[in-house]
């Protein structure tokens, strides 16, 4: 047994590909029979995720959630900040501003205030649950935005482990409650053409909800709301460990 | 040619990184002042310029398409090396911080859609 662990631990990265691989494949499946596709399998394995490092945490006492366990050491590097940004980066491959352009001076707004009202709702809501150092505060403003901007603002202000994990699961609450919510709201908001997509996509972010949302709704939408949400991430990741994290520092 | 891609995106995720690193020194804190979100306009950008000169190769996009569809899987990883043990007890935080914030964004989406121009 010990051989096999110092294996599983030397070969870290390639065992945590086949790991999270099953936990994606299970996941999937939940979302297949359980939600009959109604959530999407992304957001329950990223919700998986988290369930599993509040067991391996209450198993192991640590901080670092799985990678923690024995022959698990491997998720510290896959799930680290190097290769999150890196994967998060590449997802900005095929934006153009020609199309963002397309929408004009709204698309642009909708993306701004989609950002802007999200940080300060989350940052709010932090408040008053009793959270006061402007680092975390803005974390939990982020996973406010997305599940990807929370996780990569705490990282850059160094905030901590727990409240990073705040911050990704208001994101994917908020990627849930989207991809649900999005058919059911639509006729009522006027969600039926390409440039109301790319509003939509503006004013929400969280790209995959979005996407799942509007598939929901009209598949034909889907290219449009996924492109100003592709570009609400990248907002997002530049405001919040910036602009809005200064501006949370002069207000406390 | 699939290299060249993931050479772009690296080159754009340092220059990224390291501006925001920069940045951060410069304003004095400690702290990566929007790296990734300079990285990710770099690679709007080089690409578009790229294509514009016809010298964006298909598989050189494939380079980075790859680690688009690794994005999930490593978010996934990401959420399972988190302390949630401690963050448990704010689970209504996060609850709430993720419910509130869409109503918010979605009940100005009709105004938004009334200043937009008529397609």
């Amino acid at each position: 047994m010990e051989y096999i662990i110092t294996f599983l631990d030397k070969n870290g990265l390639v065992f945590a590909f086949l790991v999270t691989g099953f936990i994606m494949y299970f996941s999937e499946g939940i979302s297949k029979t359980l939600t009959r596709g109604k959530i999407p399998g992304s957001a329950i394995s990223i919700f998986m995720g988290l369930v599993l490092a509040y067991f391996a945490g209450l198993e192991t006492m640590g901080k670092k959630g799985i990678a923690d366990l024995p022959g698990f050491s491997g998720f510290e590097l896959l799930g680290g900040p190097m290769f999150r940004d890196f994967a998060i980066v590449s997802t900005a491959m095929g934006a153009s501003f020609a199309i963002i352009k397309k929408t004009g001076p709204i698309g642009v707004l909708s993306l701004f205030l989609g950002v802007i009202i999200s940080f300060a709702a989350g940052a709010i809501i932090a408040y008053a649950l009793g959270i006061t150092d402007a680092e975390s505060l803005t974390t939990i403003g982020a996973g406010a935005c997305t599940f990807v901007v929370g996780p990569v603002t705490g990282t850059a202000l160094g905030a901590s482990s727990d409240i990073i994990a705040i911050s990704i699961a208001a994101g994917v609450v908020k990627s849930i409650l989207v991809t649900i919510g999005t058919p059911i709201i639509a006729p009522y908001i006027g969600l039926k053409t390409p440039q109301s997509a790319m509003i939509f996509g503006g004013l929400m972010g969280t790209t995959s909800g979005t996407a799942a949302g509007l598939a929901a709704t009209d598949p034909k939408l889907v290219p449009y709301g996924a492109m100003t949400a592709t570009f609400y991430t990248g907002l997002g990741c530049l405001m919040c460990p910036s602009v809005l994290y200064f501006l949370m520092r002069a207000i406390l | 040619m699939l290299l060249r891609g993931v050479a772009l995106l690296a080159a754009c995720f340092v220059a990224g990184q390291i501006l925001g690193e920069t940045l951060g020194r410069l304003l004095g804190i400690q702290a990566n002042v929007g790296g990734v979100g300079f990285a990710m306009l770099f690679l709007i950008l080089s690409q578009n310029e790229l294509e514009k000169r016809g010298l964006f190769h298909l598989e050189m996009g494939e380079g980075v398409t790859f680690w688009s569809k690794m994005y999930i899987p490593i978010i996934v990883a990401m959420s399972s090396v988190q302390n949630v043990r401690v963050a448990f007890s704010n689970g209504l935080l996060a609850l709430l911080a993720g419910i509130i914030p869409v109503i918010a964004c979605i009940a100005l989406m009709p105004l938004l859609s009334k200043l937009a121009p008529k397609e």
